[in-house]
């Protein structure tokens, strides 16, 4: 388990990481947004003891980072952001130091390194030198060194960035089969993998918590969660009047129409599910549907609720 | 012990980096052309007409003055440049085992260089009857000075994550070190300074205390000299590297 309490953490000049708390169970896969600067890379520094924190602490299996950091990194995998490693070590090479490091034998050593590289695909370069690996393979033996030991705790900074999408689609595979058992915290900008492999997300801007919930839950705030796009024969005043007056309807807006048909957009007035009752009064009216879709909300969408810093907005109010 | 293994992989990580890229031999090569030229040439080592290794240890301070900071300006700078230093921090190890790891792979590099002047003492006892007593305690003056070099020059990487900076800042430290006791140059200081500040400035200088024990003397003062310069940079390196911002 991991539990962070109230931490903080303050640069020359700057206050990055302002009260961060949460508790991550076993079997959690936790996913860890926000926009660039947001603290997130802080955040994971400090729960792995690489930054000491201003204020706050964190405690990983019991272990507080702060007074027994060696003990709570023994539980820690650890991939830091842009996956570094020794450029002049052979991939097979530095595995087997960080195995070392991490206290193995040297028949189990080679026992857990020779099957870290069949898991993560890296039999091909094995004997290569770090320094000529492709981003993908790096990023990959970077990843193996940090699940090699089995660690019951995983913290991964941006796990899939610069892999191509098959790549992409096997460390999410692995990473959803080790979040059974573990704690896994990961972070990242691409909030389809948060909907792909987590089962719970926080979304941090300029360093405090803007959100924690599960990623379904998270949409739901969208404001296109539940709404109805819907293709209709009908005129356009005339069916948007009669949707509008059906109680669970908040809005309707027209996006198209012509020929005696339209499109609307309707929007339910508290997030209620409105297919129902929009499809039996456009019968009602003997009103032909002739496409209907339910927008289930997007991340995307509360993530920039969230996190627009007025900064931010301003530029994009004057771009536009 | 647990601790030891930390230290132990790091070593024989850093060991193997030396020899994995061309740096170890280049220096090695360079280390040995150049001692033989100073000796040789520089100082008559025939023309003296003595079978002793003087004037082959006369110049080593100098030699290293600017050959171990270039061993040991990657130690860590690299490690910052290239991030690896918070996969290496965030690993089960303290930064003590750490930094001693590097320092002991780095000082084992620099020993195994010196070690490959044998053929300096064979022609010393082709040619005469030295006193192995001043070999011996000539080569274990050379190591310890080499490894306050490379204490002060681990110190200066683990400012910067620029090789180059901290190679300069190296060469600076130990010429000012060096110079300390530099004859010459105490002489002209004398002349304005009281003797007591002069005196005192030299007995920090590595000059006066390499010479002591190059010269056959093994005094405990002088041993715990470089014992304590190599401690002091090894904890100064600590102190450094907690003070890392992270970025």
């Amino acid at each position: 388990m991991v539990i962070v309490d109230n931490l903080s953490k303050r640069f020359p000049g700057h206050h990055a990481v302002r009260g961060v708390s949460f508790k991550v169970e076993p079997g959690e896969v936790l996913g860890f947004l926000g926009p660039n600067g947001a603290g997130k890379t802080t955040t994971m520094r400090m729960i792995t003891g690489f930054l000491p924190p201003s204020g706050g602490r964190a405690l990983v299996c019991g272990h507080d980072v702060a007074t027994d950091p060696v003990a709570a990194r023994r539980e820690i995998g650890y991939l830091p952001e842009n996956a570094p490693a020794y450029g002049e070590m052979t991939v097979e090479g530095f595995l087997r130091f960080t195995a070392e490091v991490r206290g193995l034998g040297r028949a189990e050593r080679k026992r857990k390194v020779d099957e870290v590289i069949a898991r993560c695909f890296l039999e091909s370069v094995r004997r290569q030198t770090v320094e000529t690996l492709s981003k993908g393979f790096r990023q990959r033996t970077c990843f193996a060194q940090a699940i090699l030991h089995d660690p019951p705790v995983l913290i991964l900074d941006e796990p899939t960035e610069g892999l191509d999408p098959n790549q992409k689609a096997v460390v999410r595979g692995m990473i959803r089969s080790m979040g059974q058992d573990k704690v896994i915290i990961l972070s990242t900008h691409v909030l389809e993998e948060v909907e792909a492999i987590c089962s719970r997300a926080i979304i941090i801007s300029t360093g405090e918590i803007v959100a924690d919930d599960t990623p379904e839950a998270l949409r739901r705030q969208s404001h296109t969660w539940q709404q109805i796009r819907l293709h209709v024969a009908a005129p356009a005043g005339k069916a948007a009047a009669r949707f509008r007056a059906l109680p669970k309807v908040g809005g309707v807006e027209t996006e198209a129409e012509g020929d005696g048909a339209c499109t609307l957009r309707i929007q339910p007035s508290d997030g209620q599910p409105i297919l129902q009752d929009v499809l039996q009064a456009a019968w009602a009216e003997g009103w032909d549907c002739r496409e209907v879709r339910v927008d289930y909300g997007r991340l995307d969408d509360v993530f920039r609720q969230l996190t627009q810093t007025e900064d931010v907005g301003e530029t994009a109010r004057k771009a536009s | 012990m647990s601790g030891w293994n930390g230290v132990r992989a790091v070593a024989k990580r850093e060991w193997s980096s030396y020899f994995n890229s061309p740096v170890a031999y280049v220096f090695i090569v360079i280390f040995l052309v150049l001692s033989g030229v100073f000796t040789f040439v520089f100082g008559n080592f025939y023309e003296a007409r003595q079978a002793n290794l003087d004037t082959f240890f006369l110049w080593h301070p100098w030699l290293y003055v600017v050959l171990v900071p270039a061993a040991a300006m990657r130690l860590w700078s690299e490690e910052r440049r290239s991030g690896t230093i918070e996969l290496l921090l965030t690993l089960p190890l303290t930064p003590a085992q750490a930094i001693l790891g590097k320092f002991l792979a780095a000082w084992a590099f620099l020993l195994l260089a010196l070690a490959l002047t044998f053929p300096m003492v064979i022609t010393t006892y082709y040619l005469g009857d030295p006193d192995p007593g001043t070999i011996l305690t000539g080569y274990l003056a050379s190591g310890l000075l080499s490894g306050a070099y490379l204490a002060v020059g681990m110190l200066t990487s683990a400012l910067t994550r620029n090789q180059v900076i901290a190679f300069v800042l190296a060469v600076l430290a130990g010429l000012f070190l060096l110079l300390l006791g530099f004859a010459p140059l105490t002489h002209f200081v004398s002349r304005f300074a009281p003797m007591w500040l002069v005196d005192g400035l030299a007995a920090l200088s590595f000059l006066a205390h390499f010479q002591n024990l190059q010269r056959g003397v093994i005094d405990l003062a002088d041993l715990a000299y470089f014992a304590g310069v190599m401690g002091f940079a090894l904890v100064a390196t600590h102190a450094a590297l907690a003070t890392r911002t992270g970025k």
